[in-house]
């Protein structure tokens, strides 16, 4: 209970009852992700059970009974009768599941070889550091394309799509912790040389204890920053490579595959199918962004 | 003289470094061919023998040490010749030669729009920094950038192709043939078919170069020589033009140089939502029907290009910035 009363009155929570863009873009991400961990609960319809659609019920219009069933859809059904709404919730379950665990992975990875690149130094940080600036070379996205390419041709054919997820998670994870790395190895650069890390050094820690125990607590603020805005980035990216047919599989949609579906109806007058989805997966990016901006704002001493 | 040998070693160790970053590229690219896949299954059909899958080995020179391979490998990319493509059955060169017009004609104009008018609302959006135009402008750039390339792509032809039906929501349109090259900038058709493409894909680097030529104008705008300037009694024009925005052009020049190969990455997007027939189409098809050799033609050439790029904008920087000669690794520390 202390610890809850000390982190109401700390800066940064200051900071934040004092901003409504971040209470209402973190309002707007809570919403949003609970809805789509609760998605089973919540969605009225399972589009991914045969047996729940009707074909019937296809193109029906939002909020519109439809014309052969009398079912009314909140957000309209798509081609086979699938309710839009429910497909969007189970998309953003997929969307935010790899935004998160790529987010994850690109920041283990980042912020390890960071510490060991800035507190080993030597060849070590040279053969880390050279790396880093080659691959930031080119476009993540372009990255995150060509290794979802080699793993696809790694992968028999029968399993592709059962890993296809896991593929996307690694392909957007590798093309995005050199921002760790390098933010990492430059505080660490920093702080190496502090009496702290003298200390703990003269009483004998190992070095794999400094880096995590001492190092990595005096670094994590600008981790969490770039983490956050490397959240909305790989939501974007996810749907991205989802809508040029690069990643979730149309068997576990995510919101830029059902994008991608949708963009086929755009012709013939179905906006609804493409619509709800894009939306969504405007409203989530953005706000995670916002989100991102103002912990930049509050963790950066230097514009308080 | 020191400055002269700085700059020549300066130069001698981007030029090595580049060329280690695109071997290593290189071995990138061959090790695709090499373990995604094996090339024999790709090439003998069903009924193949021991024999038949000896000879080939032998005739492919896959029986040889891997560093062999590899040499062999480069040697051949150098004179553009990545084998052929397992899904046209084509010389990947002649399928790439094809295809680059449509995305350079593309990434070209995308390129002139986003220079043009990002300079032109930088400089409008810095000397009326507190209109209400500059800062609708400025309103509008933001949520230009938090869009997906893709769905503003999708939202312009919603709205000129399938709305208004102004122009074509897929295709090049009619296009011409110059000798190898086909151009799109001869037709009607073909210059209609250009607008929304290029929109899309300059829209994100226009509002990058309108952000930087703003800050950059705001920060010149302050500085003693341009009051001075203004004293003197001197055109509002010229010192907006001829002195302010004249020094902003450093950092501009620098930021769209780099801009240059994002543009032809991010085609890979415009050119999928517009079926546009360019090479970043021709990537993501490859991608999808794990196309090895058309992929590994992509990342060298995309590569090539890349480090080309950084060397020439390194090059440049060392010229013009003299704080960058002092030796970087002691900078950064």
């Amino acid at each position: 209970m202390s610890a809850l009363i000390l982190a109401w009155h700390s800066d940064v929570a200051w900071s934040f009852r004092r901003s409504p863009v971040a209470v209402v873009s973190l309002m707007v991400v809570l919403i949003l992700v609970l809805a789509a961990v609760f998605a089973p609960l919540i969605a009225p319809y399972n589009p991914f059970d045969p047996a729940s659609l009707n074909l019937m019920n296809g193109f029906s219009k939002p909020m519109e009974p439809n014309a052969f069933t009398g079912d009314t859809f909140w957000l309209g059904t798509d081609d086979q009768g699938r309710d839009v709404f429910s497909t969007i919730l189970y998309g953003m379950r997929i969307s935010l599941f790899v935004g998160f665990t790529a987010v994850l992975f690109a920041l283990v990875l980042g912020v390890t070889l960071g510490l060991v690149a800035g507190y080993v130094g030597g060849w070590t940080e040279t053969i880390i550091m050279r790396i880093a600036d080659v691959q930031l070379t080119f476009p993540a996205i372009l990255v995150a394309m060509l290794i979802f390419g080699i793993a696809k041709g790694v992968t028999p054919v029968e399993h592709r799509d059962e890993v296809a997820i896991w593929v996307l998670i690694i392909a957007i994870g590798l093309s995005d912790w050199v921002q760790f790395a390098r933010v990492v190895r430059g505080a660490t650069l920093v702080e190496r040389n502090k009496e702290y890390v003298m200390a703990a050094k003269l009483i004998g820690r190992k070095p794999g204890a400094i880096m995590l125990r001492h190092i990595l607590p005096n670094v994590l603020s600008p981790v969490l920053v770039i983490a956050t805005i490397s959240l909305a980035l790989a939501i974007i990216a996810e749907a991205t490579l989802s809508f040029l047919g690069v990643g979730a599989p149309p068997t576990q949609p995510s919101l830029g595959t059902l994008i991608r579906i949708g963009q086929g109806f755009l012709f013939s007058g179905e906006w609804w199918i493409i619509l709800f989805p894009a939306v969504t997966l405007l409203v989530l990016a953005l706000s995670v962004n916002l989100l991102g901006d103002w912990l930049r704002d509050a963790l950066n001493p230097k514009l308080r | 003289m020191a400055q002269a040998n700085a700059m020549l070693a300066f130069t001698i160790q981007r030029v090595f470094q580049s060329i280690v970053v695109l071997l290593v590229v290189g071995l990138v690219a061959f090790s695709m061919f090499r373990f995604v896949g094996d090339p024999i299954d790709n090439m003998l059909g069903q009924e193949r023998t021991d024999a038949d899958i000896e000879r080939l080995r032998g005739e492919l020179g896959l029986d040889q040490p891997f560093v062999i391979q590899y040499a062999k490998f480069l040697g051949k990319a150098v004179q553009g010749d990545f084998g052929v493509s397992y899904r046209q059955g084509r010389p990947v060169s002649s399928i790439l030669k094809e295809r680059a017009p449509a995305t350079l004609e593309l990434a070209a104009v995308s390129g002139f729009l986003a220079i043009f008018f990002g300079v032109v609302l930088g400089v409008f959006t810095a000397i009326r920094r507190d209109g209400v135009a500059a800062n609708i402008v400025l309103a509008t750039s933001l949520i230009g950038v938090s869009l997906p390339t893709f769905l503003i792509g999708i939202l312009l032809i919603y709205l000129f192709a399938v709305e208004l039906g102004w122009l074509p929501s897929f295709g090049r349109g009619d296009t011409v043939k110059i000798g190898g090259w086909t151009t799109g900038f001869l037709t009607w058709s073909g210059l209609q078919a250009l607008i929304l493409p290029s929109i899309t894909l300059g829209l994100y680097q226009m509002t990058l170069i309108m952000r930087l030529v703003r800050s950059e104008m705001l920060e010149v705008l302050r500085a003693d020589y341009i009051r001075f300037a203004r004293a003197r009694g001197l055109k509002e024009k010229t010192v907006n033009f001829r002195h302010a925005l004249k020094n902003t052009l450093v950092p501009v020049i620098t930021v769209t140089g780099l801009q240059l190969g994002a543009i032809i990455a991010f085609a890979i997007i415009t050119e999928t939502v517009f079926q546009w027939p360019g090479v970043g189409l021709l990537f993501i098809n490859a991608i999808q029907f794990v196309d090895i050799p058309v992929m590994a033609a992509y990342l060298m050439l995309i590569s090539v290009m890349f480090v080309g790029i950084n060397l020439i904008v390194d090059i440049l920087y060392f010229n013009i910035d003299p704080r960058l000669r002092v030796d970087r690794s002691s900078a950064e520390g």
